[in-house]
Formats: C-alpha cells, sequence, structure tokens
C-alpha cells in the first residue's frame, strides 16, 4: 500500500455547522499562529444550521433578565438540565449575539435601529433574536464569511471524517476521506473539536437535511465515551407529512391555529386550553413542541386526523388571518406551502404532522466543551453539555453553537498547545487499522441494499422509539435494532465500487453511524422508567419520577451486544422540580 | 390508490475513471405531485441505481447545494416539481461552465477562491467589541444591501453567465453581489480594497449586461443589478483618477 497522504496541524475542527465555524473562529483568534483544519463533509455553507429559520436566544430587553432566561430553559427541559451550566450559558448568550452583528449578521431591526426580539415557542419574553425567517442561513453564512479573515484555518471541503485516531487513551487526529478522489487523509493534531451535528435522519419523518446522521457522535462512542441522554429526541409538531419539511411556529404565533378532521381546534382537549385570546404564549397552538406532538398521536388513534400521500395530518389554518397578513408577514412559508405542498395557505389549511427535529442528548461534556477522553472536544447538536435537559426550548440551540462553539474553540486551542504529539509510527498504524474496515464496504460481493436497511431502521425506530414509548415497543426496538446490526454484518452491497465522488460509499458510512445512534437511543429510552421532557410513555411509567430518575443517562458501548446503561446525577444549583404546566393551568407560573 | 403516475429522466452520467465524456442516461420513476426533481434522483439512487451521484442536503432551496440544469435551464433540483415536466421525459444535466466531477456534480473551487478574492466579509469600518454593543442601523439601511445578503451560493447564475463561460477569470456574479452587500453595508470600511477587485478586468467589467443571472436567482439577489452600481462607481473612479475621501458610502449607487 502507498503511504496516506498526511496533514499535520494542531487543532481538527469537524464539522462547518454553526458551531464549528465558531470553534475555528475562536481557536485562531485566541491563538493566530494555531493551525486550525476545518473538516466538513459539505462545504460549511451547505451545512444544517442554514437551515434554522427562527431566532437565538440572547437576554436583550430591559424587562427582561438572565434569571428569566434560566428559568424557562431549566423548566423547558424538566429539570434535568445542568444549572450550573444553563447559568454560564445564559450569561454568555448575548454578548455572542452582538459579536455576530459586528461581524455583518442582519439581525431584524427596530425602527430607530437597535435589534429587534421576537418571542418564541416555551419563552415566557420576547428574547429571541432573528434575521428575517432566516436566522440559521444568515448566522451561518456570517460566520463561514468571517471566517475568511483567519489565515490560520485551513478548510478541508468535502472530507467526510472517517475516525477518530486515538492511542493510550488521548486523541492524536483524525482519518478522512476527500470525497473527490476517495483517498484517505490523516490529519493529526492533539486536539480534536467535533461538531457534527445532530442525529435526526436515524427517523424517517425528520425535519433535518440530508447530512444530519449522527457520525461523529458515533465516532466518540466508538472510542468508548458515553453518550449522554439520548432518548430525549425533540418532535416538532409542524412539518410537512412525507418531506418533513418545517412550518415554523411562526405561523402559530401569527395566529395560525391547528384543526382535525372535524375542524375543531383539539388542542382544548389536551389542556392547552381555553382557545381565546388567541394568540397568547404557552397556550393552545403556542404551547410545548412535546405536547402538541403527543396531543397528534392521540388524534391519530382516534381516527381524527386526514389522510394524505404521505401519511396521516391534520390542518394548519392560516386562512382567517387573511391573504394580506399572510403574505406580509409569512412569504417564506406561504412559498413553501405552495411548492412544497402543493397548497395555498391563503385559501386551503396546510397539512402537517410531527416529525424528529432535533437530539437532545449527545457526547457530554463541561462546559468548556471538552468531553472525556483527553484532547476530545464537541458543540453544537452532537454535544450534550446539559442545557437542554429532556427538552430543548427553540431558539437555545443556536445560541449554544455559538457560546459552547467558542468556549470549545478555546479550550481546544490551549490543550492543543500543551499536549504531547504522537510518533509517527503510531499514527500510521492508527490510521491504517481505521481505513481498512471502510475500504472493505467497497469490496463487498454480498449483502443488502442500503435503502432497504435503512427503510428497516426508519421502521424501527418510528414504531418503537417514537413520540410516545413503552416497554413492550422498547424491548421489540432493542431486539429488531440488534437483527439490523447482524444484516449489517453480512453486508451492503453498493452499486459503486469505485473511489471518485462515491456518495454511496458514504451513505454507507453515515448508516453504520446512524445504527450505532439509534441503539443508544432505543437503550437508553428502555431505562428510562418514567415521562419527562420529550421522553413520554404511556405504559406504567407515565409520570415524572423524581426520586428515581432525575439523572442522566449514560449509554456506553458495552461488548457488542448493545450499550451498557448507566445513570449519573444532574447538577442542580437553584431551581428544584415543580410541575411544568401550560396553558390556563400554567399562567401565572413561571 | 391507482397506479403511480411515472416519468422518465434522463440524466447526464460522466465517470471520469471510465467514460471519455458525458453520456445520457434514462431512468422511469413514479412520483406523486409533491416530488421535487430532487426526489426524483433520489428515488434513482435508492432503488434503481446507486451510483448516480449527485449533491444535496436541505431539500428546502437553502443550502444551495443541488443546483443542476434541468431541460436546459439552470434550477435548485429541489425547488423544481416533477409534475411540472409531465409527461416528459425531462433532461438532468450538470451545471453549465464547470468542470464536472462525476455525473451530476461540478467542480465548485473556482468560485469559492472567488469569494475570498472580493472580500465578502464586513472589514469593520471602527473597531468595536461585543462590550461596545451593536451598531444601529435602521431598517431602511439595512435595506440598501439587504437582497444580496440573501445569496445562497448555488452558482445557478455562473451557469447562466455566458461571460464566466468564456472567461472563467471574470468574478462572476454572486462574488460581486457579495462584494456589494459588504459595501454598501454602512457599518463596513472595506470599500478601497474591493475596488480594486471591482476594476481589475476580471471585475466588473468582465459583464456583458446579459442579465440572464439575476432572471434565473432562485433568492431574487439580481447580482446583475450590483454589477451596474459597481459599472458606475468604477467609471468615476477611471474618469477621475482620485478618490473623494469625504463621501458617504453608498452613494455611488445607480
Ligand atoms: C428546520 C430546522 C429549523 C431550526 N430552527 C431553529 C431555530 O429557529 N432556533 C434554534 O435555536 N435552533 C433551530 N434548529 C436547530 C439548529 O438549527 C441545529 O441544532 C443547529 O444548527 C446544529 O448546528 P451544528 O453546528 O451543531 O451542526 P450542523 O449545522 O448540522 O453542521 C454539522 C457539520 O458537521 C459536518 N459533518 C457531519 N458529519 C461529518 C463527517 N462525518 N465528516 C465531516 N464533516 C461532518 C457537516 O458537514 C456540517 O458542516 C432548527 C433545526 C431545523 C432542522
Ligand atoms: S446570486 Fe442567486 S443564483 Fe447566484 S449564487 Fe447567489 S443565490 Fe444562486
Ligand atoms: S438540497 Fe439544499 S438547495 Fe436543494
Amino acid at each position: 500500500m502507498q503511504a496516506m497522504e498526511q496533514v499535520d496541524c494542531d487543532l481538527v475542527v469537524v464539522g462547518g455547522g454553526g458551531a464549528g465555524l465558531r470553534a475555528a473562529i475562536a481557536a485562531a483568534e485566541q491563538d493566530p499562529g494555531l493551525r486550525v483544519a476545518l473538516v466538513s463533509k459539505v462545504v460549511p455553507m451547505r451545512s444544517h444550521t442554514v437551515a434554522a429559520e427562527g431566532g437565538a436566544a440572547g437576554v436583550a430587553r430591559e424587562d427582561d433578565s438572565l434569571d428569566g432566561h434560566f428559568n424557562d430553559t431549566v423548566t423547558g427541559g424538566d429539570w434535568l438540565c445542568d444549572q450550573d451550566v444553563v447559568e454560564r450559558f445564559v450569561a454568555e448568550c448575548t454578548a455572542e449575539m452582538v459579536q455576530l452583528e459586528q461581524w455583518g449578521c442582519p439581525w431584524s431591526r427596530q425602527e430607530d435601529g437597535r435589534i429587534h426580539v421576537r418571542f418564541f415557542g416555551g419563552m415566557t419574553t420576547q428574547r429571541s433574536w432573528y434575521a428575517a425567517d432566516k436566522t440559521g442561513f444568515h448566522m451561518l453564512h456570517t460566520l463561514f464569511q468571517t471566517s475568511l479573515r483567519y489565515p490560520g484555518i485551513q478548510r478541508y471541503d468535502e472530507y467526510f471524517c472517517a475516525d477518530l485516531l486515538v492511542d493510550d487513551g488521548a486523541v492524536c487526529g483524525v482519518l478522512a476521506l476527500e470525497i473527490a478522489s476517495g483517498e484517505p487523509v490523516c490529519f493529526t493534531a492533539p486536539a480534536v473539536v467535533l461538531a457534527t451535528g445532530g442525529a435526526g435522519r436515524v427517523y424517517g419523518q425528520n425535519t433535518n437535511a440530508g447530512i444530519v446522521t449522527g457520525e461523529g457522535m458515533a465516532m466518540a462512542h466508538a472510542h468508548g465515551v458515553a453518550l449522554r441522554d439520548m432518548e430525549f429526541v425533540q418532535w416538532h409538531p409542524t412539518t410537512l407529512p412525507g418531506s418533513g419539511i418545517l412550518i415554523t411556529e411562526g405561523c402559530r404565533g401569527e395566529g395560525g391555529v391547528l384543526t382535525n378532521r372535524d375542524g375543531r381546534r383539539y388542542l382544548q382537549d389536551y389542556g392547552l386550553g381555553p382557545t381565546e385570546p388567541w394568540p397568547r404564549p404557552k397556550a393552545m397552538e403556542l404551547g410545548p413542541r412535546d405536547r402538541l406532538s403527543q396531543a397528534f398521536w392521540y388524534e391519530d388513534q382516534a381516527g381524527r386526523t386526514i389522510a394524505t400521500a404521505q401519511g396521516s395530518a391534520v390542518q394548519l389554518d392560516l386562512r382567517h388571518l387573511g391573504e394580506a397578513r399572510i403574505l406580509e408577514r409569512l412569504p417564506m412559508i406561504t412559498e413553501v406551502a405552495r411548492r412544497y405542498a402543493g397548497v395555498d395557505p391563503v385559501c386551503t389549511p396546510i397539512p402537517v404532522r410531527p416529525a424528529v427535529h432535533y437530539t437532545m442528548g449527545g457526547i457530554p461534556t463541561d462546559a468548556r466543551g471538552a468531553a472525556p477522553l483527553d484532547g476530545l472536544f464537541a458543540a453544537g447538536e452532537c454535544a450534550s453539555t446539559g442545557i437542554h435537559g429532556a427538552n430543548r426550548l427553540g431558539s437555545n440551540s443556536l445560541a449554544e453553537l455559538l457560546v459552547f462553539g467558542r468556549a470549545a474553540g478555546q479550550a481546544a486551542a490551549e490543550h492543543a498547545r500543551s499536549a504531547k504529539r504522537r510518533r509517527q509510527g503510531v499514527l500510521e498504524r492508527l490510521a491504517g487499522e481505521a481505513l481498512a474496515p471502510r475500504l472493505e464496504l467497497l469490496r463487498n460481493e454480498r449483502g443488502e441494499r442500503l435503502a432497504v436497511l435503512r427503510g428497516e431502521l426508519h421502521r424501527i425506530m418510528e414504531q418503537g422509539v417514537g413520540i410516545f414509548r413503552n416497554e413492550q415497543g422498547l424491548d421489540e426496538a432493542c431486539r429488531a435494532l440488534a437483527a439490523l446490526r447482524e444484516r449489517l454484518a453480512g453486508g451492503i452491497r453498493l452499486d459503486d465500487r469505485s473511489r471518485t465522488y462515491n456518495t454511496e460509499w458514504l451513505t454507507a458510512m453515515e448508516f453504520q453511524a446512524s445504527l450505532q445512534v439509534a441503539e443508544t437511543m432505543a437503550w437508553s429510552a428502555r431505562a428510562r422508567r418514567e415521562s419527562r421532557g420529550a421522553h413520554v410513555r404511556n405504559d406504567a411509567y407515565d409520570q415524572r419520577d423524581d426520586e428515581r430518575f432525575l439523572v442522566h443517562t449514560l449509554a456506553h458501548p458495552g461488548d457488542g451486544s448493545g450499550p451498557v446503561i448507566e445513570h449519573v446525577p444532574v447538577t442542580i444549583t437553584r431551581s428544584t422540580p415543580r410541575r411544568r404546566a401550560y396553558g390556563a393551568e400554567g399562567e401565572g407560573s413561571a | 390508490m391507482s397506479e403511480p403516475a411515472k416519468i422518465t429522466l434522463e440524466v447526464q452520467r460522466y465517470h471520469p475513471e471510465q467514460d471519455s465524456g458525458p453520456r445520457w442516461q434514462r431512468y422511469t420513476v413514479p412520483y406523486t405531485a409533491e416530488m421535487s426533481v430532487l426526489e426524483g434522483l433520489q428515488y434513482i439512487k435508492d432503488h434503481l441505481d446507486g451510483s448516480l451521484t449527485f449533491r444535496w442536503s436541505c431539500r428546502m432551496a437553502i443550502c444551495g447545494s443541488c443546483g443542476c440544469m434541468i431541460d436546459g435551464e439552470p434550477e435548485l433540483a429541489c425547488h423544481v416539481f416533477l409534475r411540472d415536466y409531465a409527461p416528459g421525459p425531462v433532461r438532468v444535466a450538470a451545471l453549465d461552465h464547470f468542470p464536472i466531477q462525476r455525473d451530476l456534480v461540478i467542480d465548485h473551487s473556482d468560485f469559492l477562491e472567488k469569494l475570498e478574492t472580493v472580500h465578502s466579509y464586513l472589514i469593520p469600518a471602527e473597531e468595536r467589541t461585543p462590550a461596545d454593543g451593536t451598531h444601529r442601523q435602521t431598517p431602511q439601511a439595512m435595506a440598501d444591501y439587504y437582497d444580496y445578503a440573501q445569496c445562497i451560493n448555488c452558482l445557478l447564475c455562473y451557469a447562466a453567465c455566458p461571460q464566466y463561460g468564456w472567461h472563467p477569470d471574470f468574478a462572476g456574479p454572486a462574488a460581486l453581489a457579495l462584494l456589494q452587500r459588504y459595501n454598501l453595508d454602512d457599518r463596513d470600511g472595506g470599500h478601497r480594497l474591493r475596488e480594486r477587485v471591482i476594476d481589475a478586468e476580471q471585475g466588473v467589467w468582465g459583464c456583458t449586461l446579459v442579465g440572464y443571472c439575476s432572471e434565473v436567482c432562485p433568492k431574487g439577489v439580481d447580482p446583475a443589478r450590483a454589477i451596474n452600481q459597481n459599472k458606475a462607481g468604477s467609471a468615476a473612479r477611471y474618469l477621475l483618477g482620485w478618490w473623494r475621501p469625504g463621501r458617504r458610502r453608498g452613494e455611488d449607487r445607480e
């Protein structure tokens, strides 16, 4: 075998989304001499962050407070947040939003030129910075373009990171494949930041971009890092059936209503009413996402949904707002509905249903982004910093990318200067070992079609680890995932065996990662015998159980027969668990 | 439900290890009213031919990955629908004017370099730190550059631009629109740096005013207008041969 190409640097950032770019910039700013390699399987501005529409949280108004943001986050997270980290988080959000403004982000403004902040589900006051209905797009392009100013950041666009290189308990680089040529490249560095995003594509119905397949989580897990709180998966209640394209909360904020087959605003039947006055925060259609998704499930079970070619749906009705208001306030959604659902919201309700939106769990980190593996850092959706708890609040994750992206970038830069480097021979051996099984995929003569295996994964997860879970369904899901792992071991048969831009090959590697992540989700969910936040059971464990389960879940890799689950304490500083209440019941409570 | 409707896609194939030049391959796929051309390609990849190669990610017209020529027009594959091409066949090819890496995947590295040469980032008029708070910028001041800030870097305008086809040195529509995006931002002070790019032969003078770039842009960016605004400014600089330092930014618009 010919020698593998090697790139020596000080820090590798894997991922060019909001978190990865923020981390790379922070590292380059702190230490301009540092050689930062930014490795991403897509050109950074194609990253999934681009699709976020709503907003990014940061206290901005006189009548708001850090305590307010803290309380909303911890309550929303059903007290599974690490409160020390939340405190640090809320304290740093606003400075990050300002920093982004100074880099050129076109945040929406008031008439006098000051920043505008708006309401967003779960937040009790206006706290979300936004850039029209393209917040993530503007944030990502601002970060990407700003990154061009730092000569220390060397981009490796369209390089697929296949594995971490770990020697003697410390990270010393990554193995990547240059997608265009299919050639392996060994990046050596004493510090690696994983910023690879979430894993929503583990499910069939999801709002996520195609690249959100969980490799970062899977890579860390494969090297012994236990993934944390993986059972907490957020559904977004209003997405287009089939494609999963998101119809933002903004529609409901403007006064849009959800009705069932009979035209009834069914959310009033699930403790979210009364219906009037409308719109008002934290009630009816502006209740928390988990409650809305659960209500859909009941309506569906009761046969009160409508059938579409892409599955059952309820109706998001905007018609009463009138054409002028719809076109003025919701132009993007109008466009999306017309094109992607083939309906005009001015005259017809939009069919919507819940889809997987966000993975709360991930690689556990401390407040500096350090993971429990020497030299490894994580930020963004792939990380579990402890701020989301059992349920993420809308607009906290874009803020998280910035706050923890920066923290991880800085901490990793420091680490990179102090850590020792590995010997050449060690790196070559590690990279060669990591590469071999990946090349094997190209040689398989026998096996199943990727789309078939992926379809099976989606079926298992939707059925057994869905909006509602129960012991029997979770047992079945764990078993079925193990069986799928066996089938995968039997081989994937690729049509494409060549090296040049072989996306089928990459998809196979993504699928392996997705399956690994899915198992941690199913096993973690089974072990949590209570209901909390986004993890809701409809068996004997349908209540929150603070006595036994006010704990984080850790899914360790295990010995090959599935993850091993451990529960560890949550950090509580000043907010003790209370009931989460919404609708009339919740009015007046924090 | 009745038999789903079918449509034939004629897709351009090219594999540098195997083919001497591009060729066409036909696939027939079932489709529904909601299916985009991208979903047609995905159907082929999943069920008929896993070697068909194309870029995609967001599938909602915001990441800019999936540009290709569809029936000869530059389009985002996720933003046009099979229903509109029925009964077919519909022809899908790689974006014009770029080298092909494989099938529908083009080599976009030239554009990425251009983004850097036009300094498409904010060069602060005055140094500030987060402690100084945000700039004030009125909605009217924002409107000056806002449309240019909507560019998703999809490169449809490059495929539409005959000039870029003949002279790949030309900075091209999107890069010049992004240059103008920052020049018109009242927080920016990077004008002079960007002037060198504008006035160079590969800058605005490469443009021969075809205007097709603005027509194909899926985001209403209007790069042709950005180029024209700069031509006026560049001509003035050429004639006067000097720069009035007291002039307000944005004065050279239209
Ligand atoms: C439709 C939608 C709307 C949303 N709206 C909001 C909102 O309004 N407010 C809010 O706070 N949050 C919102 N979110 C959530 C938020 O957008 C995401 O959590 C966030 O953008 C994730 O950013 P990231 O940087 O962690 O990852 P991403 O942006 O997903 O980037 C991941 C990066 O990692 C790279 N990568 C991944 N795997 C590999 C690999 N194997 N090799 C090399 N590179 C790899 C990718 O190329 C990419 O560059 C929304 C999410 C969705 C789906
Ligand atoms: S100007 Fe328009 S067509 Fe050109 S790259 Fe930008 S968004 Fe695409
Ligand atoms: S897939 Fe993102 S623009 Fe088409």
